[in-house]
């Protein structure tokens, strides 16, 4: 067994939504994620789960504590840090896909090399690798509305994976899909996640849940329960 | 940078490409702001130029002096006296002013003119050599010529027709050598006056003396017209006016605070006032044209700060995926000047390839014209100095009105963009 090492640490994470009626939606968070870990975020709506997926993600900032991804503090970085950040280690996964309606396929797997700056071939032929991988090669050409749920999200996977990140976030990855499909791209994922990157679903399917490793239920700003129960659920 | 290569340009254009009608909103309000600026301006400039062309059919400066009634009693003469300008008068002023040009009297009336059974009623009117020269006649080549001195000292029976008497007359036969009976006299025709301008429609000139004759009027004339030379302000001119009606006035024997009987026009007052009014007309079509420009940078700021609402999502895609603020603002500035710049160039096309075909079309239609119309319309053009400061205005308006949009676009956080609808 290789020697574990930390990708995620969340210490003492406090966020509080400003507003009339401030909100205090995390309240103290400790969290430990390891790299190749496979791990689901549950908890019903107002849990806090989302805006834990955001400060993972770096798309949001957070009020007192510490978060360390792959050894790095991640805290009060300017908007190109973030960008920088987000662009290299982090791939994302969206429950509406999120692909730009008016590129094709190959273009909407490519844009993170765009971003990196990374010369328009090269990042077409990579697009076409990942497109392949996916199963999609055929369907390179062809625009988001001319494809199923199912293809997009797994466009959309191509695209988080382009850029080689060290973590996957998925945020209900299969909230818009039906159940074949929703399978279809857990195995995907799961393949993923067996080639050594880490992946975090945030979902509120315990079906979805199931297929990871590890799942971490939160309520009401705190974590609850943290089990690696895939293995004790029958 | 490289966000300035070739690579953000393809992104761009790909972006444009696949929203059109965005991009054609944005790029026609530009488009046809530019483009109505040019026509306006044309259209103003062609008009001027055009009735600047009809001055120029004229020497410059010309005055013309005819008499009238007297309004008061003057050295044993009654008031309402008639006076009468004669050959005296020319000889006096053509001796007196060394500032006197060409001079002619002129001296007219309807007459019959006749040419085998084709007939009509016509201005026919005594003049000197001069008189070409004053009203910038030009005969042209094959057309014959004008009154000479020689006509004037044999008092010749020969006769100039405009174009409009000869077609009359002769409809399309040679008209010159030809000989017209006017009341009942016979007169040579030695040249055809195939300039347009409206004064010489229908009008036919024969020698002053001969003309005198054949009217029976002496040494009476109706007006002296003349040249004249060496003024610059229209001060001047009128002071030099005053002078000649005065010194007419003492020769005809007219009270010096009755000088009014003696009328006098002069072209440099006319060009003064319609100068006026051209700059009143450019003032007119400033004003348009600055609003025509205004409504072009609120329709270009209008699509801005719809693309950029509409675009949130598309923004926080692309910072979930990696790019900066400043990538995102960049290409949208850089999109709304290549938009508002291409359909500028456009518009620019569009409009000085409409004004040259105007152009052309109008300039066709005066050859062909039988020489009645007068030409309104010449050479329209514009100060492309100017089309080019609107068109930067345009781009630098649409940059503005993109970036304060932009601006919040980039800086809200990808979750909430995303979330947007």
């Amino acid at each position: 067994m290789p020697q574990a090492t930390s990708m995620i640490r969340f210490e003492n994470i406090n966020k509080t939504y400003q507003g009339v009626q401030p909100l205090h939606v995390l309240k103290g968070v400790d969290m430990n994620i390891q790299k190749g870990e496979f791990v689901s975020i549950m908890g019903a709506s107002g849990s806090g789960k989302s805006t834990m997926l955001n400060i993972l993600g770096i798309l949001d900032d957070y009020d007192t504590g510490h978060y360390f991804l792959d050894g790095t503090l991640i805290r009060n970085l300017n908007e190109t840090k973030a960008a920088e950040y987000r662009n290299k280690m982090i791939g994302f996964i969206f429950q509406s896909f999120n692909l730009i309606n008016f590129k094709n396929a190959m273009e909407n797997v490519a844009l993170p090399l765009y971003y990196q700056g990374i010369p328009r071939k090269k990042r077409n032929i990579l697009a076409m690798e990942y497109l392949d991988r996916m199963g999609l090669k055929d369907w390179w050409h062809h625009y988001p509305n001319e494809l199923s749920g199912g293809q997009k999200q797994r466009i959309a996977i191509a695209r988080a994976l382009i850029s080689q990140p060290k973590i996957i976030l998925a945020d209900e990855p299969t909230g818009a899909l039906d159940s074949v499909t929703t399978d279809e791209v857990m195995d995907v994922l799961q393949k993923v996640n067996e080639t050594g990157i880490t992946m975090i679903i945030v979902t509120h399917e315990f079906s979805v849940a199931q297929r990871t490793k590890r799942i971490i239920h939160l309520k009401d700003g705190l974590i609850e329960s943290d089990s690696t129960s895939h293995y004790e659920i029958p | 940078m490289r966000f300035l290569e070739f690579d953000t340009l393809t992104e761009i254009l790909t972006t444009m490409r696949e929203n059109k009608l965005r991009t054609f909103l944005t790029g026609f309000a530009v488009a046809w702001g530019i483009f109505m600026l040019i026509i306006l301006m044309g259209s103003g400039n062609g008009l001027k130029n055009g009735i600047t062309a009809n001055f120029n059919d004229r020497a410059t400066n010309t005055m013309m002096v005819w008499s009238g009634r007297t309004a008061l009693p003057y050295k044993g003469f009654k008031a309402y006296r008639k006076v009468n300008l004669t050959n005296d008068e020319i000889t006096m002023l053509k001796n007196r002013f060394k500032e006197i040009g060409a001079i002619s009297g002129e001296i007219d009336r309807n007459s019959t003119v006749s040419f085998t059974t084709e007939s009509g009623s016509f201005n026919v009117s005594g003049v000197q050599p001069g008189y070409g020269l004053i009203n910038n006649m030009k005969i042209k080549e094959g057309d014959g010529r004008f009154i000479n001195d020689y006509d004037i000292n044999q008092a010749r029976k020969v006769i100039v027709l405009s174009k409009k008497v000869a077609d009359v007359l002769f409809k399309n036969k040679k008209a010159l050598g030809k000989w017209v009976k006017v009341d009942g006299l016979f007169f040579q025709v030695i040249g055809i006056d195939t300039n347009n301008t409206m004064n010489n429609e229908g009008k036919c000139y024969i020698p002053i003396n001969t003309a005198q004759k054949l009217y029976q009027t002496g040494n009476k004339i109706y007006n002296i017209s003349f040249t004249i030379l060496g003024f610059t302000t229209k001060e001047e001119i009128d002071a030099f006016g005053q002078k000649i009606r005065e010194t007419l006035g003492r020769q005809l024997i007219i009270h010096p605070d009755d000088l009014n009987t003696i009328g006098l026009w002069n072209q440099a007052a006319d060009y003064e006032q319609t100068m006026k009014i051209f700059s009143t007309i450019d003032l007119f079509i400033l004003f348009i044209g600055i609003c025509t420009l205004i409504a072009g940078i609120v329709g270009v700021g209008n699509i801005m700060v719809i693309t950029v609402k509409e675009r949130t999502k598309e923004f926080g895609i692309r910072k979930a995926l990696g790019a900066t603020p400043g990538t995102i603002l960049r290409s949208i500035l850089l999109e709304s000047i290549v938009i508002t710049s291409l359909f500028g160039l456009l518009g620019i096309i569009l409009g000085v390839g409409l004004l040259e075909l105007i152009g052309k079309a109008m300039g066709v239609g005066n050859e062909s014209s039988e020489g009645q119309t007068m030409q309104l319309f010449k050479n329209p053009s514009v100060n492309l100095t100017l089309v080019l400061g609107a068109t930067g205005l345009l781009v630098l308006s649409g940059l503005f009105a993109g970036y304060i949009p932009a601006r919040k676009a980039v800086r809200i956080k990808p979750i909430e963009a995303m979330h947007a609808e």
